[in-house]
């Protein structure tokens, strides 16, 4: 990036803020749906762990269990929020009718996806924090008791949802903001392979590849390494992460690729339904 | 010699290989401090052609230069040095026009942010409206906050598409007046598209009449009503849209 990059990339994000600043209803849907996947969730661990108890099972068990369900919940919302908050921060500049301000001014394409992912950073700890803080204060789940590995599940996870969110970009660009619909289902669609609340070996065999090829996939293994057995799976960190880089390379040569077609096609200037 | 403010060799858009041509075997030269219209009717290619200018389309063969950068290899180099405006984009609505501005600001880089954006909001009489949603604003002043916008790194080189397009005959003459005024301090060049042909006979020095992504004739205003023998560029814009001849026009 050269020297008026941060400011251009600043540009980009200020004005995503500004619109918050100035949108409350935004703000309250950002932290709606993690908090209320954490309340659904939360209840239905109590309720299990209790049943658990009352059977005469142990008390410890059904707790880490409940654990194990409340921290997949949590970090499984940090992909999701990440995604949106790239996707539909995209998707805000094709609403507002501004998509051809922003391609002919000297943004270049890489400092649009810096923005988009700083953007994707303000949402996530927007949108997370209170579910986190909630479960801690109604469950007494700590996410950041499992030490401080917890921070890189999150950073792998982020990345995970940036790579989605560039193909979710490149679809945009690619058939006009009638793609949209995958803002906000295309991560959700792969939550059953993601071993987000069970393992990778739970799974058919034929199915497992699949689920191993996610970055998710790896950080989940390795949160119930923390959970269960109070252990650093790096095995599981170094895949994810060895994974979002390819992600995030594919991803991005789809992206560039898909914008050079935009360019061919005259879309830049009229992407819409 | 500097060069020009804009450079078009040869320039082809095809949208697709059995589509006929958007735009088709273009040239021209348009000097600095110059302002040009580019003029036709609808699907005649002057919204085409502002869009390989400003390099959101890539054309099909040909090449463009903005104030002397290849917007091939080297668009953003010009991009910061130039700036657009059209009626068909809008500004975020929910922002004020003070943080659109801003935006705009930091995406051009614009050295004393806040003190251009003042001295704009006089120039363009926006002080008041600076606090102000910009989806709650009339016509006439998102006309002139999108000007201000397009001007807010002192562009060298100006497109407008349609800049009065919409605006009632009081507040279009408040933008035409206030372009030329800007341009005779500023030496910025302009090229506008238009279908106001009243604008183009009062703010341009020269004009491309284009017809089907051709260009079919072009000159000063003057020169072109002289040659259709006409008293006014409407005029001679219904002789090249119907397909008149010159010495036809000139006969009749």
């Amino acid at each position: 990036m050269n020297g008026g990059a941060p400011r251009r990339v600043w540009g980009l994000v200020y004005r995503h803020l500004a619109l918050y600043r100035r949108s409350w209803p935004r703000l309250l849907e950002l932290m709606y749906w993690p908090v209320l996947q954490m309340l659904v969730w939360g209840f239905v661990t109590s309720y299990v762990g209790g049943n658990v108890g009352a059977a005469g099972g142990a008390a410890g068990a059904a707790g880490v269990a409940a654990g194990v369900l409340l921290g997949g919940v949590l970090l499984w919302e940090v992909s999701l929020r990440s995604q949106m908050g790239f996707s539909i921060s995209f998707l805000e500049e094709v609403w507002s009718r501004n998509l051809g301000h922003i391609f002919v001014s000297p943004l270049r394409p890489r400092e649009l996806v810096a923005g988009l992912a700083c953007m994707s950073v303000v949402r996530v700890v927007v949108g997370v924090l209170p579910a986190v803080g909630l479960a801690w204060a109604l469950y007494a789940f700590g996410l950041f008791s499992m030490g401080p590995v917890v921070v890189a599940f999150i950073a792998a996870l982020l990345l995970m949802g940036w790579a989605v969110a560039l193909g979710v970009v490149s679809l945009i660009l690619r058939y006009g903001a009638g793609a949209e619909a995958l803002a906000w289902s295309i991560l959700m669609g792969l939550t059953p392979v993601a071993a987000v609340f069970y393992p990778v070996a739970v799974l058919p065999a034929w199915l497992q590849p699949v689920s191993l090829a996610l970055p998710a996939a790896h950080v989940f293994e390795g949160m119930r390494a923390a959970l269960l057995d109070g252990r650093v799976a790096w095995d599981h960190l170094a895949a994810a992460f060895a994974l979002d880089a390819v992600w995030l390379a594919v991803m991005a040569w789809v992206f560039l690729r898909q914008f050079q077609a935009a360019r061919v096609k005259g879309a830049l200037l009229n992407i819409g339904e | 010699m500097p060069s020009p403010a804009i450079l078009v060799e040869a320039l082809n858009k095809r949208y697709r290989n059995d589509a006929p041509a958007a735009v088709s075997d273009l040239s021209f030269s348009m000097p600095r401090g110059a302002t040009w219209g580019l003029l036709g009717g609808n699907g005649a290619g002057k919204t085409t052609t502002i869009a390989m200018l400003l390099g959101l389309l890539v054309p099909t063969s040909g090449r463009v230069e903005a104030l002397g950068r290849d917007m091939a290899r080297d668009r953003f180099a010009a991009l910061a040095r130039m700036n657009f405006s059209s009626p068909y984009l809008a500004l975020p609505s929910r922002l004020s026009v003070a943080e659109n501005l801003r935006v705009y600001a930091h995406l051009y880089n614009v050295p004393r942010a806040e003190a251009r954006i003042a001295e704009l909001a006089e120039q363009l009489q926006l002080s008041d409206l600076l606090d102000r949603p910009a989806g709650q604003l009339s016509a006439g002043q998102k006309t002139r906050v999108a000007l201000a916008k397009s001007l807010v790194n002192r562009p060298e080189l100006l497109l407008l598409d349609e800049p009065t397009a919409s605006l009632d005959p009081d507040t279009g003459d408040w933008v035409r007046s206030w372009l030329e005024r800007y341009r005779a301090e500023s030496g910025c060049s302009i090229l506008l598209a238009s279908h106001n042909m009243a604008e183009v006979e009062r703010l341009c020095g020269h004009v491309l009449m284009l017809k089907q992504g051709r260009v079919v004739d072009q000159g000063s205003p003057a020169a072109l009503l002289q040659r259709y023998g006409r008293d006014d560029l409407e005029e001679v814009f219904l002789d090249i849209a119907r397909g008149r001849a010159r010495e036809e026009a000139v006969a009749a």
